[in-house]
């Protein structure tokens, strides 16, 4: 079975997703995910589905899923590079994935992170 | 059947003129345009009759989708589509057949003469006939006329979908028109289509001119925002007037976006998001300083 790569980018996970996604792919990626965050001490996932023409509602609660299990290991998930297509598509079907950041580009997704990072830092030490 | 067919052929044969003259009187009577129309009635009622002459020597009376009936029926077609267009009524198209009936049945009666049962029965297949022919100009009448409407929307649809860039990263969706489910498919993908092209950040979504918003419109603009951040841009609602204002609040409709009055108030929130401020120019040096 094939694995999507996880890639390292200073504090940052970058999951580029390239083939099509079936069902226990996408299990294997939540699961490798997890372990790689925790392994690296990450602050941020960005996963780019800029390859993906099809994004069916399991997919989608996948990508909500991973977001909500990095936020409880402090870590931001942006997902960008979504075809205009797709997210039509996941807005007719009533998945908003509310709980996930996007960006348009693999840049501005990383720009986000870091701006989002920057900004609980600011915070912690503001209430420190 | 046949003894109607020579009845009435030779009827159209001996007495054209006066049938087209009692006609005629009929058509003065029910018609409401000027003398130009009037002209157009007589010159059609004259290639009307000569063509139901024709088409009643050969053709069966029980259908008129027969091919024999084919120059009567494009002739109407032609009558129809006109009328549709100089924006007849659809009862004022049909009058000009159903008022033959007249004039024909006069002629019918001088010629039957005193036997009732045969004259009732002249009579029908005649009135059969007319009506046929009356009901296939105004089914044709209503084709033309919704083959106008159909063509107007989609030149509407294509008219009131434009996204402007209106500064590096920022757009603007001006609406105009009611968003039905066909209009905001389209304004959806354009606008997509347009963040991913000039990677845009900000879009600027302006209802001034959408003339109410129902729970289905304020769905479909939920849906075109959520699609809009699913691909990494962030809407402002703008242009939300005082009455709609109301309105969303009274129905309960919870948008869950930024929201500004103007437009102008949205463009100032977007430049200040995207790091840009907009400036007045320092004062000219005064040509005084110079020279000192």
């Amino acid at each position: 079975m094939a694995e999507i790569p996880i890639l390292k980018i200073g504090d940052c996970l970058l999951v580029s997703i390239q083939v099509d996604m079936h069902d226990r792919l996408a299990l294997a990626l939540q699961d490798d995910l997890t372990q790689r965050i925790v392994a690296d001490r990450a602050r941020g996932v960005m996963i780019d589905i800029s390859a993906l023409e099809i994004v069916d509602s399991f997919i989608g609660r996948m990508l909500n899923n991973i977001a909500a299990m990095s936020r409880v290991l402090d870590a931001v998930t942006v997902v960008v590079g979504m075809r205009p297509a797709v997210a039509i598509t996941l807005v007719e079907l009533g998945l908003g994935l509310t709980g996930v950041r996007t960006a348009l580009n693999v840049d501005k997704g990383l720009a986000l992170i870091r701006r989002i990072i920057d900004s609980e830092e600011l915070d912690a030490d503001r209430v420190g | 059947m046949s003894v109607n067919r020579n009845v009435i052929l030779s009827l159209i044969d001996r007495h054209f003129q006066s049938l087209l003259a009692g006609w005629q009187a009929c058509l003065r009577d029910t018609s409401i345009g000027g003398a130009q129309r009037e002209a157009d009635a007589v010159e059609l009622a004259t290639r009307f009759l000569e063509e139901l002459r024709r088409c009643v020597a050969i053709a069966q009376f029980d259908d008129i989708r027969t091919s024999e009936w084919a120059p009567l029926r494009a002739m109407l077609d032609d009558l129809s589509r006109t009328r549709a267009i100089q924006g007849f009524s659809p009862a004022e198209t049909a009058i000009f057949v159903f008022s033959l009936k007249e004039p024909l049945f006069e002629l019918l009666g001088r010629e039957v003469g005193s036997d009732a049962a045969e004259l009732a029965r002249q009579v029908w297949t005649t009135t059969q006939l007319i009506d046929k022919l009356g009901l296939y100009t105004i089914e044709s009448y209503a084709k033309t006329r919704e083959e106008v409407i159909i063509r107007q929307q989609q030149e509407l649809l294509e008219l009131s979908t434009p996204v402007v860039e209106l500064w590096d990263g920022i757009l603007a969706l001006p609406l105009i028109g009611t968003l039905d489910s066909s209009r905001t498919q389209i304004v959806m993908e354009s606008l997509l289509q347009r963040i991913v092209s000039s990677g845009a950040e900000l879009a600027i979504i302006d209802i001034t001119g959408v003339p109410t918003v129902d729970t289905l419109v304020a769905q479909h603009l939920i849906k075109t925002i959520s699609a809009a951040r699913l691909m990494g841009a962030d809407c402002i609602l703008s242009g939300i007037r005082p009455q709609i204002a109301q309105t969303i609040v009274h129905l309960g409709l919870e948008l869950n976006v930024v929201s500004k009055a103007t437009m102008r108030d949205a463009l100032a929130l977007a430049l200040r998001r995207s790091g840009m401020a907009v400036v007045g120019r320092a004062e000219p040096a005064k040509p005084t300083t110079a020279a000192e």
